[in-house]
């Protein structure tokens, strides 16, 4: 429960308040639910105001609405539609800049964009695990991606460990939460058994236990730190989804034939919308744009999804020409292949696939038919 | 990765549609790499696109990329004269493993723009010939007109410590050689179960000479091919050349067959 400090402390709403304003004396922007457009979104905010007080949420196949909850809870509900990920591998980012010397060769610049410092607050722990997922995929590579790495290497993470998982939710399936483990700075877990929440804050880092160690507050007691453990304990009871993961990525490859290949191709649109809410999903298009004065052109990078028709193109094809070749791509990709890419799963069972695919179709399910009628469909690969 | 500006030192048009660049740094840079390698090459304001290198590599010469016209970025290459400059980031991916292959025979299977990355290792081959044994060397083309690097292939052919053959799928007038996909010419070859053979080519042309030289005693282990996928960073991080679990950028590009056949045998994989 504790951190490696063995500091933790127990804070009510005005502390919680007091931990913002320390995080942004120590230079960081603050990024943290609050609400916009009906859904919960990560934005910069300033203070706890801007939290969504007393605001739950209810998402399934194709659905996602905020509720109003009987409590003032501020992280009463699971994953928002969009991840943390654009924080740290923006939609949009430039490689490099070309340019002409007087003579007319070519010159390069890297690309030297100011680093932003964030404080994430609000970060479960199917979204920590994205975020170590991530540094596997651009900060533990040959050739580490330098934008990844410096937002990364400035980031502060203070994770909520979740008390009211959705309707999607299988992090316990996935071995990711809902209590975040490993990872965070500071980690919170709301208390909601008094009048007004209150906050059980532990140290997961040193840079964590200096901020801590700087609030004025009350350790927190053996009860304090009982009821935070039975508040994941109970989460972990409420999950919406299950996924059967003992042998996965084994049993998808030998099932790459499977009839369910086609059934799911029949419904799904190949919008790519699950790839672009996936906390881990980390496909990208380089494109050229050249500026307006024609005097340089920038390589840019930008989110790409699996599911578009020229994803896979090579001169004289797509080489995933079918929707079902596509599904499977992902599917498998995310379940199985990353393992042996990343010695990980390359989904952490937020959910966010589930209801945001606009026909409700269900990673969970998907692959719980396949194992149904396991070997109805043996690929040699 | 930001590329390096290179200019073009020489230029030399193979067929229709291929030109072989001849390329320099223009900061005196000298690129180390293995052939079967590629760079990423960029024509300013077109865009990058994968290549692989076609130079020998102990030459100590320029580089060498020799460019098929297929899309925007390689007319715009292909496009190019002495003196311009474009952007190369590189070198990426696996390369032949000549090295491995020393002491023993080599058989070397090219189909249409393939000879490019077998080029290079012919090169090499050449350049320290007493390392290996015998030496195959299959080239097809469509048609007569379509096989690049004539002059080199034909002072191939002169040599007697390279066995040459040349092979079309469609003869032209004046063509006297041998019409057929190169597997007509494989049952000719000598080929040694312990020989260590090289593959370039269209994706079911390295198949059916995969196959071929199964037939002839080869175990998959010993083949080496050289793929095709989309690149766009080469680096395993944009997802566009995966195939099952390999990236092909970082993975590959040359692979045993071993390890590629059972991922080709599922379609759209
Ligand atoms: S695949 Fe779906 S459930 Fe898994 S991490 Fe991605 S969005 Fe979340
Ligand atoms: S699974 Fe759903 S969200 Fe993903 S591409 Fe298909 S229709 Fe779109
Ligand atoms: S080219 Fe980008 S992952 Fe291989």
């Amino acid at each position: 429960m504790a951190g490696p400090s063995g500091t933790t402390l127990a804070l009510d709403g005005d502390g919680l308040e007091t931990v913002i304003a320390a995080v942004r004396q120590r230079g960081y922007t603050v990024i943290a639910p609050t609400v916009r457009d009906g859904a919960v979104a990560y934005e910069p905010i300033t203070s706890a105001a801007a939290l969504p007080r007393g605001v739950g949420d209810e998402q399934g196949p194709a659905r996602y609405r905020l509720r109003e909850r009987d409590d003032d809870a501020l992280f009463g509900f699971a994953a928002a539609p969009s991840s943390w990920k654009r924080y740290l591998y923006p939609p949009a980012t430039t490689l490099w800049r070309a340019r002409r010397d007087e003579h007319g060769t070519l010159l390069f610049d890297e690309s030297a964009a100011a680093v932003p410092r964030y404080a994430f607050l609000g970060v479960r722990a199917c979204e920590l695990a994205a975020i170590l997922v991530h540094d596997r995929v651009f900060a533990g590579a040959a050739h580490p991606d330098p934008t990844y790495a410096a937002r990364r290497r400035e980031l502060f993470i203070i994770a909520v460990h979740c008390g009211s998982p959705s309707g999607v939710c299988f992090c316990t399936s996935m071995g990711t939460g809902p209590r975040a483990r490993e990872g965070f700075d500071l980690g919170i877990t709301e208390l909601l058994d008094t009048a007004t929440p209150r906050y059980i804050v532990e140290a997961g880092s040193p840079a964590g236990l200096e901020l801590l160690e700087s609030l004025a507050a009350s350790p927190a007691t053996v009860q304090d730190l009982e009821a935070a453990q039975a508040v994941t304990d109970v989460a972990t009871e409420h999950m919406g989804r299950h996924l059967e993961t003992g042998g996965l990525p084994e049993m998808l490859q030998r099932n790459l034939e499977h009839p369910q290949w086609d059934d799911v191709a029949a419904r799904c649109l190949s919008c790519g919308n699950c790839t672009m809410a996936c906390p881990t999903c980390f496909c990208s298009d380089d494109v050229e744009a050249q500026a307006p004065d024609g005097e340089t052109s920038a390589r840019v990078r930008e989110w790409a999804s699996c599911f578009s028709h020229d994803f896979s193109y090579i001169h004289g094809g797509t080489v995933r020409e079918t929707v079902r070749s596509r599904y499977r791509q992902w599917m498998t990709h995310k379940l199985g292949t990353w393992w042996e890419q990343f010695g990980t799963s390359g989904c952490v069972g937020c959910g966010r696939c589930i209801a945001w695919c606009p026909v409700g179709i269900d990673i969970t399910e998907e692959a719980a038919a396949i194992r149904a009628s396991d070997g109805r469909g043996r690929g040699s690969a | 990765m930001t590329p390096v500006s290179h200019r073009v030192v020489g230029r030399r048009v193979e067929t229709a549609d291929v030109v072989t660049l001849q390329l320099e740094a223009t900061d005196g840079s000298r690129l180390r790499y293995a052939a079967g390698q590629f760079n990423m090459l960029y024509a300013y304001a077109v865009g990058e696109v994968a290549i692989s290198i076609s130079a020998n590599p102990l030459g100590g010469g320029p580089i060498a990329h020799t460019v098929r016209n297929v899309g925007s970025v390689s007319r715009a290459l292909c496009g190019l004269q002495i003196g311009d400059t474009l952007g190369l980031r590189g070198p990426f991916g696996s390369d032949w493993g000549l090295d491995s292959a020393a002491g023993g025979d080599l058989v070397i299977v090219a189909g249409g723009i393939g000879l490019a990355p077998l080029r290079s290792v012919i090169t090499q081959v050449i350049a320290e010939r007493d390392r290996f044994g015998t030496v195959e060397i299959v080239i097809g083309t469509r048609t007569p007109e379509e096989l690049a690097f004539k002059a080199e292939v034909e002072s191939w052919r002169a040599r007697s410590d390279l066995s040459v053959h040349v092979t079309v799928d469609r003869a032209t007038p004046g063509w006297r050689g041998t019409v057929g996909v190169v597997t007509t010419v494989l049952p000719r070859v000598h080929c040694d179960p312990a020989a260590i053979a090289l593959v370039c080519g269209p994706e079911v042309m390295m198949r059916f000479t995969a196959l071929a030289l199964m037939e002839r005693g080869m175990p998959a282990s010993r083949i080496r091919v050289s793929m095709e996928r989309n690149m766009q960073c080469a680096i395993a991080q944009c997802g566009h050349c995966q195939l099952g679990s390999v990236f092909v950028c970082a993975d590959g590009p040359v692979f045993t067959w071993e390890r590629l056949e059972p991922l080709l045998a599922v379609r759209q994989l």
